[in-house]
């Protein structure tokens, strides 16, 4: 039972994480046009220049 | 011309008609680096972002182009001086139909924000219920005793944060309801919500075997996954109506006592100033026109397609456009008192006299809030009788009945299928403003639309092209390309797509309010008026050519709008029925009606008319869809059932319309239509679903059989069969 007291906070921990990441995402814009980057991520234009 | 030198790139756009008044205002008004929003509503895939994109990056003073597909809108971060007219002439020798956005960023940005918060909201209850969930499986997989209550405490603590933080919606809202003494279906989501949490803790405290943690959040979860679809329809109800604001600015020319120009706010004017409209121009005011000759384009006030002559002592009311020469107008009503404003107040009062629509959610609220805490307190006495007073166990039964009874698809139920279905309807080109829309939409009987700019495009075509002989086109070609007349414009597209070469003429000149002429091979030759050439006035609308003494009528048709007759013809097999009531002259709506197989219309209608027959056929018991476009439609549109305009209409109608066609094609109310009916068939669907799954869990409640286990699944069972029903729609 003692494996429950990393194992928790391991999974608190993880989940902290992926609200974290929603956080991020949520900030930078991601969720604004979910259509036009599924189709975007097709175009070879920026392949060596990511636009931002 | 020294200032077409200093800002080429506005009159980029050749046809644009006000190329001059635009320099003149570029150039007297610097901007600061402008962003630009335009609605493209035909961009739909990988090439069209790359097509679009590339080529107005390479457009000069252009520093960045963004095509947003979710929102079918570019954002375009220009150089102060770049016209969206030109942008959208672009776009369209591309291939896209656009039209300028009001880029009332602030606005915009606002609902952003909300948008987002609720997001957020959602975004934790949805990781604070995959935590307790992992937790939650444990203790149902068989944890006992201090593992159990370790878990319990551990739920709890990341329960009551998330709820605290993300149930903050439904608590707001709940305490509005409260205060203004209604019960809201936020008041027993608010309550079970609370309650939940704090008998969970309760229970934690004193080891008990259940705790309903994971209800708490789920609920909140899938409550809030409801409001923000609910939100997102809402928000592109408000900002469309921003969003498709103003195209105009508010603006007028007035000159002063020295002759001088001053552009002042339309507000500003008062009775007897002195205004200058130029051609291309829209008359800010009504007045009398003191000096110059022009025609008059009159079709959005009142639906005439033919061009009106104006000069010394016309007429002019507010809003119509000035086509060829300036005019100098003497205001004699402006602000209250003017014909813009007295319409307004005719919308006003349709608005008023329109019954507010009760919504098939609020109809189900108002039946469904009342009745959860009812249950549950019914619960909790019945079992303080039954089990002689003990009180934890009958506050555990009236809790899981309040869990199972919270309307969790209830609250899925409209807004999933609302997001469906104005989604799709979005995707092929028509935005929805109002949420309520599609249920009333899906109730209509009765179409009434409009003629010009409706059913038509506004734009006249040459007929009869084929009747000259080229010498005689190609001198009309001559003289048509003189002139931004519409008529003559396109005349001029026409002959030019059949490969005919301009003659050469000499001494050519427009006569503003009357025509074109010049000299060919030493005769006068005039394109105009049929009083100023001589010609017998034909009955169609024309352009009369005099060449020597040998006279030829060109004439034209209003277009077609694309899909017209299919929509007609579509709308009649469903049985509905269809007018058409148009300002035009009897015989251009005779002509209409009998090409479209209408047989019921009326013509010379003034705004007053349109409104009154929308109103006695309410009155006759029927449901009325409006389609319009015009200034003289405005208040038809609000006074009907529900109505709809396209994106060509003048911003005040598309204002009191609730929906708004953003493509040519008007076939599409033929599926907005069949869209809206399955679209009311699926939330009534949902509701008897959920119905359906009360009926059957509240009585296992009810006899204490509901452990947080079967609460959970049960909760997230009805939410999913909810919106997949929703997504059903095709």
């Amino acid at each position: 039972m003692e494996v429950l007291g990393i194992l928790i906070p391991v999974s608190l921990g993880l989940g902290l994480l992926g609200l974290l990441g929603f956080w991020w995402t949520l900030k930078k814009g991601m969720y604004d046009d979910p259509e036009g980057d599924s189709r975007r991520i097709l175009r070879d234009d920026y392949d060596d220049h990511p636009k931002s | 011309m020294t200032d077409t030198l200093h800002a080429p790139s506005v009159s980029a756009c050749p046809a644009c008609v006000a190329g001059d008044a635009a320099i003149d205002r570029a150039a007297r008004a610097p901007l600061p680096d402008a962003r630009l929003v335009l609605s493209v509503p035909g961009a739909h895939c990988a090439a069209c972002i790359a097509t679009i994109e590339r080529d107005l990056e390479a457009m000069k003073g252009i520093q960045s182009v963004r095509l947003n597909l979710t929102m079918k809108r570019l954002s375009v971060q220009a150089d102060a001086g770049i016209e969206p007219g030109a942008l959208i002439e672009r776009l369209s020798r591309l291939g896209y139909d656009a039209h300028e956005l009001d880029p009332g960023t602030l606005s915009m940005t606002e609902t952003d924000r909300q948008g987002r918060d609720l997001l957020m909201r959602l975004g934790v209850a949805g990781f604070a219920m995959m935590n307790i969930m992992l937790l939650s499986v444990a203790v149902w997989s068989g944890a006992a005793d201090a593992t159990r209550d370790l878990f319990h405490l551990i739920s709890a603590l990341i329960a009551i944060p998330t709820v605290a933080f993300s149930g903050q919606p439904f608590f707001r809202s709940a305490a509005k309801s409260m205060r203004a003494g209604r019960l809201g279906m936020d008041v027993p989501i608010s309550l079970a919500l609370v309650l939940t949490v704090a008998i969970s803790l309760y229970e934690t405290l004193q080891s008990g075997k259940h705790a309903y943690f994971e209800a708490a959040v789920m609920l909140t979860f899938f409550l809030l996954a409801g409001r923000y679809l609910d939100y997102r329809a809402r928000a592109a109800a408000r900002s469309a109506a921003q969003e498709l604001a103003a195209l105009e600015v508010p603006r007028a020319i007035r000159l002063d006592g020295d002759g001088r120009e001053a552009t002042v706010p339309v507000a500003e004017l008062a009775v007897g100033d002195l205004v200058l409209v130029r051609p291309g121009g829209r008359v800010p005011v009504d007045g009398v026109v003191t000096k110059g000759q022009s025609e008059i384009d009159r079709s959005l006030l009142t639906g005439e397609t033919l061009p009106a002559f104006a000069g010394e002592g016309s007429v002019l009311s507010a809003g119509e456009v000035n086509l060829t020469g300036p005019l100098t107008v003497r205001v004699t009503a402006a602000g209250r008192d003017s014909s813009l404003h007295r319409m307004a107040d005719l919308v006003a009062n349709a608005e008023a006299a329109r019954t507010k629509y009760t919504t098939l959610a609020e109809r189900a609220a108002l039946a469904y809030a009342p009745t959860i805490p009812i249950l549950s307190l019914g619960a909790f006495f019945a079992w303080m009788y039954i089990s002689g007073g003990d009180l934890r166990l009958s506050v555990n039964i009236a809790i899981a009945t309040l869990i199972i009874t919270c309307p969790c698809a209830l609250g899925l139920a409209v807004p999933a299928v609302v997001t469906a279905a104005s989604g799709k309807l979005f995707r092929k080109g028509l935005l929805i403003k109002d949420g309520t829309a599609l249920e009333r939409l899906a109730e209509v009987d009765t179409v009434v639309f409009d003629k010009t700019g409706t059913l038509t495009l506004g734009a006249p075509v040459p007929t009869n092209l084929e009747d000259h002989p080229e010498p005689a086109a190609s001198a009309a070609l001559a003289l048509a390309e003189a002139s931004s007349h519409p008529l003559a414009m396109a005349l001029a597209g026409a002959l030019r797509a059949r490969g005919l070469r301009p003659e050469k003429l000499e001494a050519l000149q427009e006569v503003p309010g009357y025509g074109v002429e010049g000299r060919w091979q030493g005769q006068l030759v005039r394109l105009g008026r049929a009083g100023w050439v001589g010609a017998e006035p034909v009955a169609s609308t024309a352009a009369y050519l005099v060449i020597a003494d040998e006279r030829r009528a060109f004439t034209f048709t209003d277009q077609l709008r694309p899909g017209a007759g299919a929509l007609v013809a579509a709308l009649k097999r469903e049985g509905k029925a269809v007018w058409l009531i148009s300002g035009d002259v009897p015989a251009a709506v005779a002509d209409m009606a009998t090409r479209l197989g209408i047989a019921d219309w009326q013509a010379e209608a003034l705004p007053e008319d349109k409104a009154a027959k929308i109103a006695s056929l309410h009155e006759a018991g029927h449901k009325v869809l409006m389609v319009g476009d015009g200034l003289n439609d405005t208040v038809a549109l609000s006074a009907a059932h529900v109505s709809i305009s396209p994106a060509s209409a003048l911003d005040a109608a598309r204002a009191a319309s609730d929906m708004v066609l953003l493509g040519r094609d008007i076939s599409l109310i033929e599926d907005a239509l069949r869209v809206a009916r399955l679209s009311t068939r699926r939330i009534r669907e949902n509701f008897w679903q959920s119905g359906l799954y009360n009926a059957i869990f509240v009585p296992v409640a009810l006899v204490g059989w509901c452990t947080p286990l079967f609460a959970a699944a049960v909760m997230s069972l009805s939410s999913i069969t909810v919106s997949l029903n929703a997504l059903r729609l095709k």
